[in-house]
């Protein structure tokens, strides 16, 4: 009996070992998947428009709050978690959405973008365009000074903006800054930049943090980085931390809290434990479980990502190039009820390439153009000549357990009208290699966000001609909407250019371009106590606005 | 005496193990109480009750009805895999760990080459070779478990060769196959079967992780590994999403296991 014992607990023993070793190596292959979420946003990011505009995200600091509150007291502090270690301090040299929104509260550009998305000036004071848009003169602000104390000169933004446009030696650091001819300082407080050909994102390129002003005669930014911001850099202890303080010598609002270390949490299962046991105060982009987890101690946050959920269409393979098609799919796919399984219901529809936070670009009504009817998706399969359904292949970016939800929600609805959607995960890698720069794909499910603040940003894609169209999108009445667009960007017409983004929204919307589904929420962690987190259209974490009870 | 009735007990107790699971994954196959994709939203991560025995995952989906059609692929896959790399181990290292020479050090090169590559990047090579799909995975999976079969093998083949019994066969002229493959191979039955039980447990952790790279079992679709792997998530929240795929792995490597101890006697 002992010895039959011994053995059956024996095997039984080592069959529960190695069950444990399968159910442990699946953890860690899903903490991966979700450290690399943050990273991929990253590239997400930069593939959007990275073909053009180097890497952007965007730059500069700080940002005019509405209200001061001078109360604070010397000992204000909040600690925050970051997903990973910054890649570098210097602006220019910076690659990660993660690292530049980090950034952006120490560095800051001619211009930089505020929380509503509009460019607002900071180096400069103030700029004016030429007639045929190709020379820039900008005004430096007044009284301005760099974290070392020294004033901001104009050769120091004649180094930093050459530097970017690759013109001081070796590559321009940003693609787009290879349009400038030259960086002209006339007298001390101008600075006149030249263009090859005008250019309507020139300014939002401009403003985004690797643009950044620099001091010329720092060479060791790496070490001491020196800018501008609300935020002076203080410490740094590699895959650790990194402590900044308030500069009091900011031109605009100070910021309010004092100091801010910021803690590196590259394992995304802790940071449940580091709010929950104190180590930290403040955690971006956390999901719906983790949210869940948070006792009362904590608020939460809810914001957008800023970017295009969709099942994209490869326009150009059958049956996705028949526009009925496209619409019965529309209609198929419940997009309210995609958000109830995934998200718990947070999140906010889209009808088209544009999210709110464009605002005035953002059409909202297209929400509603397809409200879900089975039956009339049918029809129109029907009439495309596929009366019994047809199926396809969609392949989703495996790092993104969003994604991959979602599309099993959107295949389990296309089921109702017989469609068949197989679902194949591949790697990041493979789907930037295959479907984006390949367009070897029929549908794909990912979110596409914006690098800068132009309308052109999410639209220009969608032009016949674009490099970046991945989608093979093609309608000769899209080509003319958007040509009219930059025509009056061209000319500074701004009413006349919404008018024509907002028509070029409509035409995808109507010709089913994409089946557009949402803007997926984001969760921020904020411990309570602390108040004024702001959610910015873009990739920005703005400490300066954060405050203290 | 006393021994022979241990291994009956355990014989037994494996046998009824597999045989149950046997016949869940035929009941699997056959008819599962619920679409194994069907949502719904009321039942998202419902607690197991009598409608759906083992509980919903987060899509609302009935548990039970995804763990018999899981069992069927993770067991498809994994004894796949494990046929593969068995039949091909153990032809290769019986050749080269009997015969030796020149024939063993050159397969057993190319075997220390194909051993060197992680298998996820053999993995990759053969997505892009034969592209992906559901079944490509056994290919794969295969072709990365032969070294390990190979290696073990010769080893025994080695040990055995020089054995008196051996060399008695060969002098009364017994063909060197029928020497290979009657007289030496069942005794290396008892490594063989202990390195198969782990090989069919690594091919059930392998294929869960190998999704993500387009081969395996792709969602919406259900295997026990990636069943694991998705519940994670709701450990605390939903725990019977991982019980129960998780249990049925033990109950499935604990019955073959049993089995395979008597096999190795």
């Amino acid at each position: 009996m002992t010895k039959r014992g011994q053995r059956f607990v024996k095997v039984l023993f080592a069959s529960m070992l190695l069950t444990l070793t399968v159910a442990l190596s699946g953890c860690s292959g899903d903490k991966a998947a979700g450290d690399s979420t943050q990273i991929a946003d990253t590239s997400a990011a930069n593939s959007s428009e990275a073909n053009t505009v180097a890497n952007a995200e965007t730059d500069t600091s700080l940002e005019v709050p509405g209200e001061a509150n001078e109360t604070e007291e010397d000992a204000s502090h909040i600690t925050i978690g970051i997903p990973q270690d910054l890649d570098s301090l210097v602006p220019s040299l910076s690659q990660g959405a993660g690292t530049q929104e980090i950034l952006y509260n120490i560095y800051e550009g001619l211009y930089k973008p505020d929380s509503e998305g509009n460019l607002i000036p900071a180096v400069a004071s103030d700029y004016a365009m030429s007639e045929d848009g190709l020379v820039y003169t900008f005004t430096l602000r007044d009284g301005i000074q760099f974290h070392n104390g020294n004033p901001v000169t104009v050769a120091d933004v004649k180094y930093s903006i050459e530097t970017c446009a690759g013109l001081n030696g070796g590559e321009p650091v940003i693609s787009a800054f290879s349009n400038i001819v030259s960086v002209e300082t006339p007298d001390e407080r101008t600075v006149v930049i030249t263009l090859k050909e005008s250019s309507s994102p020139f300014m939002a390129i401009l403003s985004t943090v690797e643009a950044a002003i620099v001091p010329a005669d720092v060479t060791d930014l790496q070490t001491n980085p020196i800018g501008t911001g609300p935020y002076k850099f203080v410490s740094r202890s590699l895959q650790e931390n990194v402590v900044l303080e308030r500069f009091d010598g900011y031109w605009g609002e100070p910021a309010h809290i004092k100091d801010i270390t910021l803690k590196v949490l590259a394992d995304s299962d802790s940071i449940v434990m580091n709010l929950e046991g104190g180590a930290v105060d403040l955690v971006a982009r956390i999901s719906t479980s983790q949210a869940a987890e948070l006792g009362d101690d904590f608020e939460v946050l809810e914001g957008t990502m800023n970017l295009v959920q969709a099942m994209y269409l490869n326009n150009a393979a059958a049956p996705f190039d028949n526009e009925k098609v496209r619409q019965a799919l529309c209609y198929a796919v419940n997009k309210q009820e995609i958000l109830d399984f995934v998200s718990d219901g947070k999140g906010t529809l889209v009808g088209s390439s544009m999210f709110p936070a464009f605002g005035k670009y953002y059409v909202e009504e297209l929400n509603d153009l397809y409200t879900t009817d089975l039956e009339k998706a049918k029809a129109l399969l029907g009439e495309a000549g596929y009366p019994d359904g047809f199926s396809f292949t969609m392949k989703v970016p495996s790092n993104y357990q969003q994604h991959v939800d979602t599309a099993q929600v959107v295949a389990e609805q296309l089921k109702q009208i017989n469609v068949t959607a197989n679902i194949e995960l591949i790697e990041w890698e493979t789907w930037l290699n295959d479907v984006y720069q390949g367009r070897d794909f029929e549908a794909t499910l990912v979110g596409v966000d914006a690098s800068t603040l132009t309308a052109g940003a999410m639209l220009s894609r969608f032009r016949s001609d674009a490099h970046n169209n991945f989608v093979n999108y093609n309608n000769p009445e899209y080509d003319d909407a958007y040509a009219e667009a930059l025509a009056a960007e061209a000319v500074m017409d701004d009413d006349k250019a919404t008018e024509a983004y907002k028509k070029c929204e409509t035409i995808l919307a109507e010709t089913a371009a994409n089946v557009y589904i949402q803007d997926m929420c984001e969760l921020v962690a904020v411990r309570k106590g602390y108040t004024g987190y702001t959610f910015y259209p873009l990739y920005i974490q703005d400490f300066s606005k954060l405050d203290i009870e | 005496m006393k021994r022979k009735k241990i291994y009956s007990s355990n014989v037994i107790i494996g046998l009824v193990i597999t045989g149950a699971m046997l016949l869940m994954i035929l009941i699997g196959f056959i008819h599962t109480p619920y679409d194994i994709t069907k949502m719904d939203s009321a039942a998202k991560l419902a607690a197991p009750s009598l409608k759906h025995l083992m509980g919903c995952d987060n899509f609302g989906r009935d548990i039970f009805s995804r763990v018999l059609k899981g069992m069927g692929n993770t067991f498809v896959i994994a004894a796949a895999t494990v046929t593969i790399g068995t039949v091909c181990g153990v032809v290769i290292g019986a050749f080269t760990g009997y015969f030796g020479g020149l024939l063993d050090e050159v397969l057993m090169r190319v075997n220390d080459v194909v051993f060197a590559f992680p298998s996820i990047l053999l993995a990759l090579v053969f997505v892009s070779i034969f592209g992906t799909g559901k079944y490509n995975v056994i290919g794969a999976l295969g072709i990365a478990f032969i070294p390990s079969f190979a290696r073990i093998v010769r080893g025994e083949f080695i040990k055995y060769r020089e054995m008196d019994y051996v060399k008695s066969a060969r002098l009364s002229g017994v063909g060197q196959l029928r020497i290979i493959f009657v007289h030496i191979l069942p005794n290396a039955m008892p490594v063989l079967m202990s390195s198969i039980m782990i090989g069919f447990n690594n091919a059930v952790l392998a294929e869960a992780g190998m999704s993500y790279l387009g081969i395996g079992v792709q969602p919406p679709n259900a295997s026990l590994g990636s069943m694991l792997s998705e519940s994670q998530t709701y450990l605390f929240s939903a725990p019977w999403y991982a019980l129960f795929p998780g249990l049925m792995i033990i109950l499935m490597v604990l019955g073959l296991s049993l089995l395979a101890d008597r096999g190795g006697k």
